[in-house]
């Protein structure tokens, strides 16, 4: 299938100088050096969640000897990482090599149908811009209703907006007025949790309007930037952690 | 080989009463087509989806390219059930590795689509999804994109369109297959 991977190892991936934890601030940073191998990927390999006997005893796909799914290693190899994008020492987590990867992807969203068929959600609610790629899918697949929580004044229509906290500076989310009802059962979607800010902002949207959140489910986490502490009660659910 | 509407499908209509039509946003005088509350129907979203695949499953298409960021709801449930690989194409500074791009008119200045370098090969056939086709100036730029890396761009596909804006004539001969019109 798609070889995207390959032409990029000999590219220009230079290991970043490590930084001094005291310059980080809210920044991602280098964990650790890049290790190159044949599967192109700098993740670690974990099916993270918190709720992992409950997890384990639906699951009825893990057959490895650590209790990882067999789905979630070529999921995580197929995920490139950027240096230094979108500025010097951060290592972005690039999403879309997997949406080349057919089997990759579709095993991406099984692995979220499976979790949340069946329980009663009612909305999927997907952050502006790659949580519009997986949430969809997911709606489609478990009956429920897609809702995008988009950034300031691309939702036509009556609103209500969240602000939240930016490395500098502040942000909007916006949901539509009447997308969601007092009582529904929903997850929050998006491609990656790193500092937890714009999830938690979307709990807050959700919450205001008597939504109770299931869970955030996000395909890949940043685990030292602690953005599960932001979600409050709401569970965090992943597929790949990358330290 | 002119696009047409996916004749007279049952389905289209509950689509249609679906979508939520709001004045003067983003300015006066403009009557956008909301398609959220298509995606809050369950059965509207899926049968839209429906459609699509039932019209692309058997043409081997290898990339559905969705625009951003509506594009990108649509696009990825159709290239999961048809096979393919999904494309993000997006505006300027977001794709994070090497990209290409292709200016595009707006009514004041230009904007810019682009691609990831390497995501789609010569010779993919591509369809390429948005929900909405107005003028066509975007839709234009992304059979741009596709053609300059060696695709074959078989088809563009929108939820709807609006014909009084001639954009199916700024699509360089590709056919547009479309669900719902909106004439003012």
């Amino acid at each position: 299938m798609q070889t995207l991977i390959s032409p990029f190892v000999s590219h220009s991936l230079r290991l970043a100088p490590p930084l001094p934890r005291n310059s980080l601030l809210n920044n991602y940073h280098q964990a650790s050096p890049i290790r190159l191998s044949s599967h192109f990927s700098t993740t670690s390999l974990r099916l993270f969640n918190s709720g992992a006997a409950a997890a384990a005893s639906r699951d009825s796909e893990m057959t490895t000897e650590d209790g990882k799914d067999p789905r979630i290693a070529k999921i995580a190899s197929s995920i490139r990482v950027i240096p230094d994008f979108p500025k010097p020492g951060i290592m972005f987590q690039d999403i879309t090599t997997l949406l080349l990867d057919t089997e990759a992807f579709k095993d991406t969203i099984a692995l979220f149908v499976e979790r949340y068929q069946g329980r009663g959600i009612s909305v999927v609610a997907g952050v502006e811009a790659r949580g519009f790629i997986f949430g969809p899918p997911i709606a489609l697949a478990i009956g429920a209703k897609f809702v995008p929580m988009r950034k300031p004044k691309k939702l036509p229509g009556k609103v209500i907006s969240e602000e939240y906290s930016l490395e500098y500076g502040t942000d909007k989310m916006e949901m539509h007025v009447g997308a969601v009802e007092p009582g529904e059962r929903a997850i929050i979607i998006d491609d990656l949790i790193a500092t937890g800010g714009t999830l938690a902002a979307a709990i807050r949207l959700l919450e205001r309007v008597g939504v109770k959140i299931v869970e955030c489910a996000c395909v890949i986490e940043l685990p030292e930037l602690k953005g599960k502490e932001k979600l409050g009660d709401a569970p965090l659910f992943v597929l790949v952690s990358s330290a | 080989m002119s696009g047409n509407k996916v004749e007279e499908d049952p389905r289209i209509n509950g689509i249609k009463t679906k979508i939520r039509v709001v004045p003067d946003f983003p300015k006066k005088g403009i009557m956008f087509q909301d398609i959220t509350t298509v995606l809050l129907d369950p059965k509207a979203f899926k049968d839209t989806i429906d459609l699509f695949v039932e019209r692309y499953r058997d043409k081997n298409i290898s990339v559905v390219a969705g625009i951003e960021a509506r594009g990108f709801i649509f696009g990825p449930p159709i290239a999961l059930a048809i096979g393919a690989k999904f494309v993000p194409l997006r505006k300027p500074k977001k794709l994070p590795g090497e990209t290409i791009f292709e200016e595009y008119e707006l009514e004041y200045g230009n904007d810019r689509l682009e691609m990831h370098v390497g995501a789609v090969d010569a010779g993919d056939r591509a369809l390429v999804v948005d929900d909405l086709i107005a003028t066509g100036g975007t839709l234009c730029a992304a059979i741009n994109l596709l053609e300059r890396v060696g695709a074959e761009v078989v088809e563009c596909a929108c939820v709807i369109e609006l014909p009084e804006l001639k954009g199916r004539q700024r699509l360089k001969g590709k056919p547009l297959c479309m669900l719902v019109e909106y004439r003012c």
